[in-house]
């Protein structure tokens, strides 16, 4: 096994775990949330131009799915050097 | 130089282009056909991945139908760029330190069963074909309209080139042709959208200009903002609002959600992740194919709202009315030639109108706002010449990635992990060299015979993908107690419901397909997100009342939750 004992292995899941649904739920948000649930809401405001939910659903929520992946990246790389599994 | 010499030349020396790469990248060994040698660099993977996604559907259809659906389209905007998250975050990392081949091993492996493999082959074959014939209609159709030849020569000239590189090249000729494939379609869609935004609002981002104030012909502002405008021309013609649209938010929400899960389950997008060197690589590259994505998709919005204002107001002229069709630009009647463009002088007048309801005397297809966003921005003729490589880049590269999905089902999955376990590599390869052989020709036959359903099946193709892959692939990795039963019986369930209802809707009883008969309001494109749900209720369930999973598939599990190790993709 690669990791030192059993509870180190759970630590790192666990925190993996966290990590992934932080990321998702701001990925919900911005998507299901701002783009569709709350849409007709954020339209009131003006922004750049745009109604502000009708630019999250067509540009926003874009960039910041882009955005979400590079912080997986360098947090999920981060871990796996701080638990000792990363590549070579 | 006219635009046809100008057209041959760009389309020619793409050709070219690709090919060249084909002979110089041509694969030796099953483990080169398969995942590239897993050798990938992962900007270059991010590159291919993005090229193989962006479709003839996505560089010729998508503008359009957003510009005719406004608001609504945003399903298909956030649908397919969110499923890279999922890729990202919760299955290229886990997929890649597994490190076989293909998504049926996974699942075949996972949940211990030669059942549970074959359904997932069934599943990634039918997504395959349900694309791949959209692809060579798409090659037949930039052919004939721009380098006026028949439809069929069209698609027997495309096939030849897809045959001859992913056939030899395997998925390493395929990855190298689509890094250039990309660099071709992303300069020919950018090219005419720069231009059009310049003009419309002196932005030369058009993520930008999409929102800013329009600017007159010399460049000076109108204080009027282009989607003010937009509602404004709407409201006016009686269409529903641009930045409102017209279908309903939960029917919104299930879409975008069926998309998005079911980008996440498709075949030949998670096989991308096997081609990396490394786990660490596997991560980064989801993210610069979502970056290269991304670039264009941004753009398709502004790109669909700027297209539609211009077409209003040339079509219905300063003052609303309509104008002369004598007086109307030369681009109505090319395409009028088409029979992409009708029009029906119901008044009388002699004049061209387009709004909505009955004085309507124009019918526009969609597929046309990006084809002839050049001649409508009267661009110069080496744009559009630009444009016809771009969509076939666009076609070529999505065919050549599905046909090596179907090529490897066949061999790998099929033959060797199934009916004929005892071959060697070679002859795996020849397999697998026959089935991508075959596979361009049924393609071949789809484009030059379309069948009546395509738009149809691809709701279908992201729904069983959403309700059926996904499910199986999250659960495999994030659960250590879905078993073989649960999950079988899990894809089972999510694949048949979903199925029946997008078959009952869309082929059975298509008069009843309205929202008043809908279940909850969710229209067939989004019922992928119910099947789903229904997959991961009975897998859990089922799994609560059988055996437990052997223990050597929890260590499986466990291993594949960490990078450390994952050295090369396995050979077999």
């Amino acid at each position: 096994m690669a990791f030192e004992n059993e509870d180190k292995a759970n630590g790192y899941w666990s925190e993996n775990l966290r990590l992934v649904l932080k990321l998702l739920a701001i990925w919900a948000f911005v998507s299901f949330g701002c783009g569709i649930l709350l849409v007709d809401v954020l339209n009131e405001i003006t922004f750049m131009g745009f109604k502000l939910g009708f630019w999250f659903a067509q540009q926003g929520a874009m960039y910041v799915f882009v955005a979400l992946i590079f912080v997986y990246v360098a947090k999920a790389n981060a871990l796996d050097k701080k638990y000792n599994v990363h590549e070579d | 130089m006219d635009v046809q010499t100008l057209t041959y030349l760009i389309v020619g020396v793409t050709f070219a282009l690709y090919i060249g790469i084909a002979i110089w990248s041509r694969a030796g060994s099953t483990k080169e056909f398969y995942v590239a040698g897993g050798g990938v660099p992962p900007v270059m993977n991010g590159m291919a991945t993005a090229a193989d996604w962006m479709s003839a559907a996505s560089f010729i259809s998508l503008a359009g139908i957003v510009s005719f659906t406004g608001y609504d389209g945003s399903v298909y905007l956030m649908g397919w760029t969110g499923g890279y998250v999922l890729l990202a975050l919760c299955m290229a990392p886990y997929l890649r330190k597994f490190g076989k081949f293909t998504v049926p091993d996974f699942i075949g492996d996972r949940y211990y069963s030669q059942a549970a493999r074959t359904v997932a082959v069934m599943c990634a074959i039918f997504i395959c074909f349900t694309y791949i014939a959209g692809q060579m209609r798409g090659v037949g159709v930039v052919f004939s309209r721009f380098l006026e030849v028949d439809v069929e020569t069209g698609v027997y000239i495309g096939m030849a080139v897809v045959f001859f590189y992913a056939v030899l090249g395997g998925m390493k000729g395929i990855t190298y042709t689509q890094v250039a494939q990309y660099c071709v379609l992303i300069f020919a869609f950018m090219v005419p959208a720069i231009f059009i935004s310049v003009m419309m609002t002196g932005h030369i981002l058009p993520q930008i200009g999409f929102g800013a104030e329009m600017v007159d012909a010399a460049g000076n502002g109108t204080g009027v903002y282009l989607l003010d405008k937009l509602d404004g021309l709407s409201a006016e013609l009686g269409f529903a609002q641009y930045t409102e649209g017209s279908k309903s938010m939960i029917d919104v929400f299930f879409i975008t959600g069926a998309l998005m899960f079911g980008t996440a389950g498709l075949p030949h997008v998670i096989v991308r992740f096997f081609t990396v060197p490394r786990v660490k690589d596997a991560r980064v590259s989801a993210g610069w194919a979502l970056v290269f994505i991304a670039i264009m998709y941004t753009t398709v919005p502004a790109l669909a709202a700027f297209s539609r204002v211009n077409m209003i107001e040339t079509i219905n002229g300063p003052d609303s009315t309509g104008v002369s069709y004598k007086a109307a630009p030369e681009w109505i009647k090319n395409w009028e030639k088409t029979g992409l463009i009708t029009w029906d002088d119901k008044n009388g007048d002699g004049n061209i109108y387009y709004t909505n309801g009955d004085a309507n005397e124009m019918k526009i297809d969609r597929d046309i706002m990006v084809l002839a966003t050049p001649e409508i921005a009267s661009l110069p003729a080496w744009v559009i010449a630009l444009v016809a490589a771009g969509g076939l880049a666009a076609a070529l590269s999505t065919s050549a990635g599905l046909l090596l999905v179907i090529s490897t089902s066949v061999s790998h999955d099929l033959l060797k992990k199934n009916l004929m376990p005892d071959i060697s590599d070679k002859e795996e390869l020849k397999y697998a060299r026959i089935a991508a052989g075959l596979g361009v020709v049924m393609a071949g036959y789809f484009g030059i015979n379309p069948p009546g359903f395509v738009a149809a099946v691809v709701a279908i193709a992201f729904g069983l993908a959403a309700s059926s892959l996904f499910p199986a692939i999250i659960m495999g990795i994030f659960s250590k107690t879905v078993n073989k039963e649960g999950a079988i019986a899990g894809m089972l369930s999510g694949l048949f419901c979903t199925a029946a209802y997008i078959v009952y809707f869309k082929f059975v009883n298509p008069s009843a397909n309205v929202s008043d008969n809908w279940f909850l309001g969710i229209s067939p494109e989004g019922f992928g997100l119910v099947g789903m749900f229904i997959n991961f209720g009975v897998a859990f369930a089922v799994t609560k009342v059988t055996k437990k999973i052997p223990d050597d598939v929890v260590a499986m599990v466990e291993s594949i939750r960490f990078p450390k190790g994952s050295g090369e993709a396995q050979d077999h």
